[in-house]
């Protein structure tokens, strides 16, 4: 085989599997497109589920995820910037940031079902604080850790050092440095990051389970330590866990499209948030 | 014999063409047995150097011959990069600057720097100026307008910009950026200013400008500038120091060092043979 | 501006003091309130390595009456489960275990192939505008929650299994398989594409001026300098899939026997079987378990299991990226 023709065919090789992921996408999208296009409706956004949820919408589990995964953006996202702070502003290369960075890489690869186990020992258990919302919320925040801290630390590392040595040349202390010159830049970033963690709080299932998800609920969580609905358990339980399969399939293809769509729009705003920003800053 | 004789008399003997008169006058910084190293590689050799109160002092030397590196070590912005080790003494105010009890906030507020390329913040032109005011305790309305006008005036930039001084900095031109960050600099109410080859990125006309500005400010501040360009130091300073590979090769009246220097290097320097 | 700046410099003189107690006084804001503050974000720095020790010491705890009482080996080696059981009770996950890695191995016979040469046409054969498709719908891929990724396998995937191979039930390790590899295939993409950037481009510069077509040059150079990093992203696509609970709970069965069958007198894994993995079985029984039970403590012990083998498997991929840097950075 000549070497035109041989590459000819590894490019096409190539051409294939990058095209099938194409193909992959499409599919899955379409496959919920299609049969949840036709459910979603106005009511089905803001109705509870009826009759054993084979009828109604999924107001409670929207809430209920709206409700945890805000909590979690709460409570890691002000851990997540302190932590990128040392790291990136404060720290001298040296053992003890190798140790933090490689725990960092750790959690980042704990299996979330862990998190979940873990959660439910420490918080639920021995911390007396039930299975509900703030159990699942500060399990779901320790997951999402190592990508806020990840993520913030990006948008400092984007901060132009000479805004730094402007600010200590002028005899700005350190803090008074990162607060008034590093900070403001770094935000946008920041929130782009956040943003990420939260879609991926919003769509995370496995730690939920074991920490605080209801089946079912009537009433929306009025406390921190109620059980709640939540959109992708919601979609498990209509999927695996409920007797009249069948009868709940339309509701949960619903109930998936919203949730591809929610996690998607999350994406797409913090993508147009970091693209904003980043233009407005080629402009200095 | 004070420590210090002895260390002009070292001094005068590491080099020798390093005039009487200039250790006669009175010096707001002297180095002595300054050496700094990034990491293994040493940038400032056995460096003594008196730098004269008032006036323009100006340091040239080919590239990567340590202009830089000691410029930023006399507000000690070096120690910013972490690999950075310095043994020796550099006496300012009857200080040693790097002992551990030097206050950096007051070291760096009464040396001001600035940089090469100009690093307005992305802030207002009144928040720029006001910067420095700001980070050290005042907070009056009044008082910031005060200082932020006294300062743009006396970077010439306040007719130019008082009109919108709520607009972003970084909409400012290059030479008007840098002059912002002179003034910025003034703000502080600093004694020494250290410029880092302050017009390289600038064209002609701003060069011009930043120039005469540097000529009115050095009858109230002493400045030190690192300059590439050999007419600007011989245009604007009072006294020159030659650079090369970390160490000081000669230091003298400006016009004498570009008129009749002492040693070869320097003769071949300026006059084009290398660097 | 001369007779203002005269002016100027008249009022600064006349309040600029530098002098040696004041170059050498110590201030609280400079001094005390900075430090405080540093340590301030040191805590905060170091709550990564709190937590992770934290987590290994509960798991540990938990699980510290089921090792004692059942014996590490007992779970690595038999198969009989039955936590729960008054009498009789079985603690053999090896069941589990084998599920786990059948599942992540088939998922990662399709996804490496398939990321790698993906990876290959984003980083060097795509042109900018076919790149600039292709990178989003990577990044939405790894983005899809992967309990819809489970529904779709669920109502989708597992009818055409059971159809194709003529089973009653369509829901198998081949079936998460499928699935996971969707799951695993993003990080291997993403992360052999940048190990694929960062080999400078004088290598690939110097296979052209000998004549070498790009193919060759990807399969000599290219592919070759860029492999410790491929082989880590095909390592934490490895993690990835090991530890994903969702699309395995819902596309493989959960059926808790052994899934091997005999094929020529040998026993194979049987991936037509409806299999449990590690994930699936906490996820399963850990929220109606009794706390405090040997059952609860067993989940633990599995979960123990998890996380000894990510961590193992992160590890690997940790070394090979740095390897991949200093072998580009000395060269
Ligand atoms: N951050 C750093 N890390 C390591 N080495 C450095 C660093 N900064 C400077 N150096 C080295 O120190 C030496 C002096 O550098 P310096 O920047 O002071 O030179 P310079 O005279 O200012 O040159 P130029 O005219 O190009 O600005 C050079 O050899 C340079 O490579
Ligand atoms: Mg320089």
């Amino acid at each position: 085989m000549s070497k035109q023709m041989s590459q000819r065919l590894w490019f096409g090789i190539c051409g294939f599997f990058a095209s099938m992921t194409i193909v992959a996408l499409l599919f899955l999208l379409f496959s919920i497109v299609k049969e949840g296009a036709s459910v979603i409706s106005w009511s089905f956004i803001t109705e509870p589920p009826r009759r054993n949820m084979t009828e109604g919408g999924i107001w409670p589990a929207l809430v209920g995820t709206f409700y945890v995964a805000s909590l979690t953006v709460l409570i890691s996202v002000p851990i997540g910037i302190g932590a990128a702070i040392y790291l990136n502003e404060y720290a001298k290369q040296g053992p003890v940031v190798r140790v933090i960075r490689m725990s960092i890489r750790n959690l980042a690869g704990v299996p979330s079902i862990v998190y979940g186990l873990f959660g439910l020992a420490i918080f639920a258990s021995t911390l007396r604080l039930g299975v509900g919302l703030i159990t699942a919320a500060i399990t779901l925040a320790i997951m999402v850790l190592p990508w806020i801290i990840t993520a913030s630390e990006e948008a400092l590392k984007a901060v132009p050092n000479s805004f730094r040595e402007g600010g200590l040349a002028l005899g700005a202390t350190k803090w008074q440095t990162i607060r008034n010159n590093v900070l403001p830049s770094a935000i946008p970033g920041m929130a782009t990051g956040s943003i990420l963690g939260l879609a991926r709080a919003a769509g995370e299932t496995a730690p939920i389970i074991l920490t605080g998800a209801a089946y079912f609920s009537r009433n929306l969580p009025s406390s921190l330590n109620d059980s709640f609905m939540a959109l992708p358990y919601h979609l498990y339980i209509l999927a695996t866990q409920h007797a009249q399969a069948a009868a709940v399939r339309p509701i949960a293809y619903g109930t998936a499209l919203v949730l591809i769509m929610m996690v998607i729009l999350l994406n797409l705003s913090a993508i147009l948030l970091r693209n904003h920003y980043r233009r407005k800053n080629e402009m200095f | 014999m004070t420590a210090f004789q002895t260390a002009v008399k070292e001094n005068k003997k590491k080099s020798p063409v390093v005039q009487e008169n200039i250790n006669k006058e009175e010096s707001i910084f002297s180095a002595k047995g300054l050496n700094l190293w990034y990491g293994n590689d040493q940038a400032l050799k056995d460096i003594n150097l008196d730098i004269r109160k008032n006036g323009v002092t100006a340091i040239i030397g080919p590239s990567g011959c340590g202009k830089s590196t000691f410029l930023k070590t006399l507000n000690r912005m070096v120690e910013l990069v972490p690999i950075v080790k310095t043994s020796g003494a550099i006496d300012y105010h009857g200080v040693n600057i790097f002992d551990p009890s030097v206050n950096l906030v007051e070291l760096r507020s009464s040396v001001g720097m600035v940089f090469q390329k100009p690093n307005p913040f992305p802030k207002s032109i009144f928040d720029n100026v006001a910067f420095g005011p700001r980070v050290h305790g005042v907070k009056k309305k009044a008082e910031l307008k005060e200082i932020v006008e006294k300062s743009l005036r006396g970077s010439g930039l306040w007719d130019e910009v008082k009109d919108r001084l709520g607009e972003s900095a970084m909409g400012l031109s290059g030479g008007q950026q840098q002059r912002l960050c002179i003034a910025r600099c003034l703000a502080v109410e600093p004694e020494v200013i250290l410029m880092d080859e302050p017009t390289s990125a600038l064209d002609p006309k701003s060069t011009l400008k930043v120039e005469e500005l540097i000529q009115e400010l050095k009858k109230d501040y002493s400045i030190v500038i690192v300059t590439h360009n050999m007419q600007q130091a011989a245009r604007i300073s009072d006294k020159t120091a030659f650079f090369l590979n970390g160490e000081v090769v000669e230091y003298d009246n400006t016009d004498t060092i570009f008129s009749n220097p002492q040693d070869k290097r320097t003769e071949d320097y300026i006059t084009g043979r290398f660097g | 501006m001369s007779s203002h700046a005269e002016k100027q410099s008249e009022d600064i003189k006349q309040m600029k003091v530098v002098n040696k107690e004041k170059l050498t006084q110590k201030s609280f804001k400079a001094n005390t309130l900075d430090f405080l503050i540093e340590k301030m974000f040191f805590v905060f720095g170091s709550i990564a390595v709190f937590v992770l020790l934290l987590l290994l010491y509960f798991l540990v705890r938990e699980g510290s009456s089921a090792l004692q009482e059942v014996g590490i080996l007992t779970y690595l080696t038999e198969t009989r489960w039955y936590p729960s059981s008054p009498q009789g009770a079985g603690y053999g996950a090896l069941q589990f275990i084998v599920g786990s890695i059948m599942v992540t191995i088939g998922a990662l016979v399709i996804a490496i192939p398939w990321g790698i040469f993906t990876a290959i046409f984003i980083a060097e054969i795509a042109p900018k505008r076919v790149r600039e498709i292709l990178k989003p719908v990577v990044e939405v891929l790894a983005i899809f929650p992967s309990v819809v990724l489970g529904f779709i396998a669920l109502v989708i995937l597992s009818p055409i299994v059971a159809n194709v191979f003529d089973l009653s039930n369509g829901r198998t390790a081949l079936t998460a398989s499928l699935i996971l590899s969707v799951m695993a295939l993003p990080t291997i993409v993403s992360i052999a594409e940048d190990s694929l950037r960062s080999v400078p481009k004088d290598y690939r510069e110097a296979a052209y001026a000998l004549g070498a077509s790009r193919w060759e040059t990807i399969k000599i150079v290219t592919f070759p300098a860029a492999k410790s990093g491929i082989l880590a992203g095909v390592m934490l696509g490895f993690g990835r899939a090991v530890g994903e609970t969702m699309t395995v709970l819902m596309a493989a069965g959960n059926a808790i026997s052994m899934p091997m069958t005999e094929f020529m007198g040998i026993t194979v894994p049987n991936f037509l079987a409806s299999v449990r993995t590690l994930t699936a079985n906490i996820a399963i029984e850990g929220s109606d378990v009794s706390w405090g039970s040997l059952h609860y403590s067993s989940l633990f012990v599995l979960a123990l299991i998890l996380f000894v083998i990510t961590f193992v498997v992160n590890l690997i991929a940790d070394l090979l990226i740095s390897r991949q840097r200093r072998k580009l950075t000395n060269e």
